[in-house]
């Protein structure tokens, strides 16, 4: 199924904490969702599974609107809350049969999803253990295993790592890649690292605005748009190198970086310098040892993408 | 299965797993017992096999008990955030509340039926009319559900327990006390209007053995409305 968010607006008091978004997280991929704090990101998830109602516009689940089949659309979504919200006087099996029951999972087939969703999470030495007496790790399972109980199609996920130590981290990741193989499933998270190994798709909001939607390749080169190189030259003592590869036209800045022991050259936007470095170095007559593309970082991307120029 | 009957199998199930429940239970039977077989005008000095002064003495245990147990049931899902895992749900929120109205109700019940020893000694040992009694402990529920009611509406205003407790009481001495000095200081209209707005006017109607069914219509409408706001409560968001 897939989810489609059009012109998305919500107001709180004066804020704008959503506005006019629109956005489509096609069926069968994994969709990041990033932003910085108060961007809209929990905003527009909690209007995806009908728990706030937007000012205006609509979210589509598959043929199901929040605003016509809220019922269905809650049917079709499996939703893992931000801060986790569990019963914690309940033991596991008994809470994941609660759950089951309220998505109207059939009483027969209770037992059996129960079982497979405690086998799928890591769940089995635990399932007889108060929600309570489980470490952060294990309650995060517990709140993907009653997200999934009814296999619903579609997931969605609000900052489903926050809080976990690395180890706890790579599991949770690797079980939402198992299961995010048949399912649409929109995660929002922090990590950029997570969000870049774990999604097909990434979706930025800044503001309450969508601010970039692409894959990662595609984010790093629209927000980048100009070409970074590390060059490094065997020059005779006393050659300004920095100062005549800042000289070339197709260069828009070079300096010399003491760590890297190279030069840092970033080209003009739509243009390569590589064959300028190439020329000016024959010319010179020096030798050219390295010359590399240095890739934008996500992080890099996300922060000129929400932050102020 | 019914939204409704799975919240209040969960309800029912986490009031007798808790401390807290059996602790509300043992005060209301250890209070009421004193006061019924022990102390001041007790059974005893009515010299009568009835259970007046039991329907008395829990008029006003219940009172404070009832805040005790409803503060908790929607102002604790606000405060841990459960409340957003419940309505994310194929669930309406009217199936929500009335899955805790009922569940508290049933606690109720229990608590009264825990009594039922007080009504059996009086018919062992005198001649009780036990149409009377019947109609005493169904006052009582009445009563019971529209401060359960009320104290639902109360919880879902807020995310602080106490504040949800001192609210039922807040707006329950209205109910219980407040209304029958407004009745007694009023005449003409203004007097009548209070007077069944008054709790007691009904109570004591029921417990008396007659059963109107204005009074049934009074103490339904009070739970309803209750349960009613407490619904508008926490839809809007």
């Amino acid at each position: 199924m897939d989810i489609v968010v059009s012109h998305l607006t919500k107001t709180y008091g004066t804020q704008r904490a959503v506005d006019d978004v629109s956005f489509r997280v096609a069926a069968g991929q994994i969709t990041g969702f990033l932003g910085p704090n108060g961007a809209g990101k929990t905003t527009t998830m909690k209007s995806m599974v009908c728990y706030i109602t937007p000012d205006s516009g609509d979210i589509t689940i598959g043929p199901y609107s929040i605003r016509e089949h809220p019922g269905q659309v809650r049917r079709n979504i499996g939703y893992l809350p931000e801060l986790n919200p569990l019963y914690e006087d309940m033991p596991v099996v008994d809470f994941l049969h609660f759950m089951a029951a309220l998505q109207q999972v059939p009483k027969r087939e209770i037992p059996g999803r129960t079982a497979e969703m405690i086998r799928l999470c890591g769940l089995t030495a635990e399932k007889h253990k108060k929600i309570g007496e489980l470490s952060k790790g294990y309650k995060q399972r517990v709140g993907l295993a009653q997200a999934l109980i009814h296999d619903p199609a579609v997931l969605i996920l609000d900052e489903p790592t926050s809080g976990l130590d690395p180890n706890q981290m790579v599991e949770i990741r690797e079980l939402i890649r198992t299961v995010g193989k048949s399912k649409t499933v929109l995660l929002s998270s922090h990590i950029l690292s997570e969000v870049e190994a774990t999604c097909d798709r990434i979706v930025v909001i800044n503001k309450g605005r969508i601010v970039a939607d692409g894959t990662a390749a595609e984010l790093r080169s629209t927000a980048s748009g100009r070409e970074r190189l590390r060059v490094r030259i065997e020059a005779p003592e006393g050659a300004d190198v920095p100062a005549l590869l800042q000289a070339l036209p197709s260069v828009e800045k070079a300096e010399w970086d003491a760590d890297a022991r190279a030069c840092l050259v970033t080209a003009i936007p739509d243009a390569s310098a590589r064959n300028e470095i190439f020329a000016l170095c024959v010319a010179q007559k020096w030798q050219l040892t390295e010359i590399t593309g240095i890739e934008t970082s996500l992080e890099d991307v996300f922060r000129m993408l929400t932050t102020p120029s | 299965m019914n939204p409704v009957k799975i919240i209040f199998k969960r309800e029912l199930s986490a009031a007798f797993h808790s401390l807290s429940g059996y602790i509300v239970m043992v005060a209301f039977l250890g209070f009421t017992g004193f006061f019924t077989w022990f102390y001041g005008r007790d059974i005893f000095f009515v010299g009568q096999a009835s259970l007046a002064t039991f329907f008395n003495i829990a008029y006003w245990t219940l009172f404070f008990f009832i805040p005790a147990l409803t503060m908790r049931s929607i102002a604790e899902e606000k405060k841990t955030g459960t409340i957003e895992t419940m309505l994310t749900k194929p669930l309406r929120a009217s199936d929500w509340i009335m899955g805790k109205f009922w569940a508290l109700t049933a606690l109720i019940a229990v608590t009264l039926a825990c009594t039922l020893p007080y009504y059996a000694t009086l018919a062992v040992i005198g001649d009780i009319d036990h149409r009377t009694v019947l109609c005493g402990y169904l006052g009582l529920m009445l009563m019971s559900g529209a401060y359960i009611g009320i104290g639902i509406f109360a919880s879902s205003l807020t995310d602080n327990q106490i504040v949800a407790f001192l609210l039922t009481l807040l707006i329950g001495i209205f109910f219980h006390v407040l209304f029958q000095i407004f009745s007694y200081s009023l005449s003409g209209w203004w007097g009548g209007f209070f007077d069944a707005l008054n709790m007691r006017t009904h109570y004591e109607a029921v417990v008396r053995g007659v059963v109107d069914s204005r009074d049934i219509i009074y103490f339904v409408s009070v739970a309803l409305a209750g349960l009613l706001s407490a619904e508008a409560a926490i839809s809007k968001r």
